[in-house]
Formats: structure tokens, C-alpha cells, sequence
């Protein structure tokens, strides 16, 4: 389980960014999350709160936002959901798919902050 | 100071210094011609005497060097140093994977231009390790015959983000009864394509088809 030291990479982002912008409190993070990331979602949720304790985003809410996994389809020609995480064709056309294009993500994607 | 929050877009990696660092190192491996290949597995599957096999067998036509991290002891690479290769351990402490940091500390003082391949084995973990880029070019991830068939599909993260599926200790194949179709079938489905070596350290059944692709990678990044 390592998803406390992502907690801790996650919170020092996330305020580099408020600071960048002029915040004076961070009330939401919004995280994009793949399930290719490697972390998992409810464990990251319970180490946000311990992470967040005694810096400036105390308090704040982690608010994660899913990012299937998507593939390129040879066959269909285009972006495609898989079968799932045990199942890696199309979900179309069940062809097996090598080209992943989205699923890895692990970033922050907005702030709710007072300014 | 306005009343109501705002929202702002941003766009920023959690692990951006990490991918940073792990680019970087990347660089720094293709400008010195040197091949690195990361394993990853579970605790006892066997990365150990694998690459203890792979380093005597390839140090007597190539330069090869050896990373190896554990949450403590040095019991790996003392292991690993009786084929003679230049073997550094890696303690993590409590750290359950191998980051980009650690990697970049554990090669300082070692002239990267004197090797052919270096290979970096991270903790025992099929969970964590899929997260951090270490700059490798090839990442193995392997399944011993004993851990059972579906290991793939309970931890398909770390198969589609490998390169290369490492089936060992297969000399233990029909005394554990180890389905070789399902297992087969479990690694393409959650990974197609991906290529399946099949290997026994012991005997070393298996060991020759994995040196041959070892040479054709450094063919490529040489």
C-alpha cells in the first residue's frame, strides 16, 4: 500500500498549484484517477485526510473523478472502452487491445479555492 | 478576497517529479548504450535466483550490473554479488517499491558507459511498483508456477504496464499441477500480445531464449 506517499506527492501538487493561482484556503482538490495508476481509490481517500493534516489544505475535500480505461481499436477504428481490467479487447468488437490511451491517469485537474 | 471558492483548471501529474527524474535517467541509459531491464513480482517468486542465473550467464560476453532494492537487508545482493558483477542494494526502509530518486542515488559513482545491461529489481509487490517509471526499457514481471494461475487477472495492472511475463521455477510445473493453458490465457487476456518466456533458474531450462532476447535488445540501444 503506498498510497499515503502518493497522499503526500498528491498535497504538495496540489499546493504548489493553489499558490500559483493566489490562494488563500483550498477547499476541494480534483483528482483524475485510472485504474492503471496502480492506486487504489478508497485508500487514497482515507490517506488524503491524515496527509492533509497541518498543511495549508487541511480541511479540504479530495474529490476524485474516474478515468476508465480506453483503448485504440485496430478493428473499429477508434477509441474504445475494454471489456475490463480482466479483458483487455474492445468492448465493441472483443478484439484484443494493445494500444491503451487512457487509464493511467494520476493528476490533478482543478481547485476550488478562495482567492 | 472574494466570499465565494472558485474554481480553477489545472492540469498537473501527482507524480510529475518522479516521471521527471525517471526521463532523465532514461536519457542518461540511451546516451550511454546501456540496456536496463526492471523485474517485478511478488514476494518468492523467484527474482532473485533469476537474476543471479541471468548475471553469470551474461557476464562472460557482456558488462552487467545489478540494482536491488528490499525493505532491509543486504541478503539479495550479497546473493547476487557471488557472480561477480558490481551489485548495489537498495534498502527502502518502509518504502514498499523503487522510485526514480532511488535509482539515480544508488548509480552515483558508477560510469554508466562501462555497462551493457543493468538490471534493477524492485521490492517484492505487485501492487505499488506499477506506479513509479524507473527510466528502464524493459520491465519483466514474473509469475512462478507455485503462486497459481490467476495472478494475472487479480493484478492486471502490473501485466499491462510489463513488457515481458517471466513464468518460473517451471521445473515445479507438475508437482504443483500448474495449468499452463489458463495461465497462458490469463497473461494474454489481460495483456495481449505480450511476450511469455518460460524459465527454471535451477535448471536452467528456458534461460537460452531469454539471453537471445537480451542480445537482440542491446542490438537496438546499441
Amino acid at each position: 500500500m503506498h498510497e499515503l506517499s502518493i497522499a503526500l506527492s498528491l498535497i504538495e501538487a496540489a499546493g504548489e498549484e493553489a499558490e500559483k493561482h493566489g490562494a488563500t484556503a483550498v477547499r476541494a482538490v480534483y483528482l483524475r484517477l485510472g485504474p492503471l495508476s496502480g492506486v487504489e481509490k478508497e485508500a487514497l481517500l482515507f490517506s488524503y485526510g491524515l496527509a492533509s493534516e497541518d498543511t495549508p489544505l487541511r480541511g479540504s475535500q479530495l474529490i476524485i473523478e474516474d478515468s476508465p480505461v480506453m483503448v485504440m481499436c485496430t478493428v473499429c477504428g477508434g477509441r474504445r472502452p475494454i471489456r475490463s481490467l480482466q479483458c483487455f479487447c474492445c468492448a465493441e468488437c472483443n478484439t484484443p487491445a494493445m494500444d491503451v490511451v487512457q487509464g493511467r491517469e494520476l493528476e490533478v485537474v482543478g481547485l476550488e479555492i478562495d482567492q | 478576497m472574494s466570499a465565494e471558492p472558485r474554481m480553477v483548471e489545472v492540469r498537473r501529474k501527482v507524480l510529475k517529479q518522479n516521471d521527471i527524474l525517471a526521463g532523465e535517467l532514461r536519457q542518461r541509459f540511451h546516451r550511454a548504450g546501456v540496456c536496463v531491464v526492471s523485474l517485478v513480482s511478488s514476494p518468492g517468486s523467484g527474482k532473485t535466483a533469476f537474476l543471479e542465473k541471468t548475471l553469470s550467464l551474461m557476464r562472460p560476453t557482456h558488462r552487467v550490473a545489478a540494482l536491488v532494492g528490499d525493505l532491509a537487508t543486504e541478503n539479495d545482493a550479497d546473493r547476487l554479488r557471488r557472480s561477480q558483477a558490481p551489485v548495489r542494494q537498495i534498502v527502502t526502509g518502509t518504502v514498499c517499491h523503487l522510485e526514480a530518486e532511488m535509482v539515480r542515488k544508488a548509480l552515483e559513482g558508477w560510469n554508466l558507459e562501462e555497462l551493457d545491461f543493468l538490471f534493477i529489481e524492485n521490492v517484492g509487490n505487485l501492487v505499488c511498483p506499477s506506479s513509479y517509471d524507473l527510466g528502464e526499457e524493459l520491465r519483466l514481471v514474473l509469475l512462478s508456477v507455485t503462486e497459481g494461475e490467476d495472478k494475472p487477472l487479480k493484478y492486471p495492472t502490473i501485466f499491462n504496464t510489463a513488457d515481458v511475463a517471466v513464468i518460473t521455477k517451471i521445473d515445479l510445473a507438475a508437482a504443483v499441477e500448474f495449468d499452463w493453458t489458463a495461465a497462458l490465457a490469463n497473461i494474454q487476456a489481460v495483456r495481449p500480445g505480450m511476450t511469455v518466456l518460460q524459465v527454471s533458474a535451477k535448471t536452467g531450462e528456458g534461460l537460452d531464449r531469454w539471453q537471445r532476447l537480451l542480445e537482440s535488445r542491446r542490438t537496438l540501444s546499441a
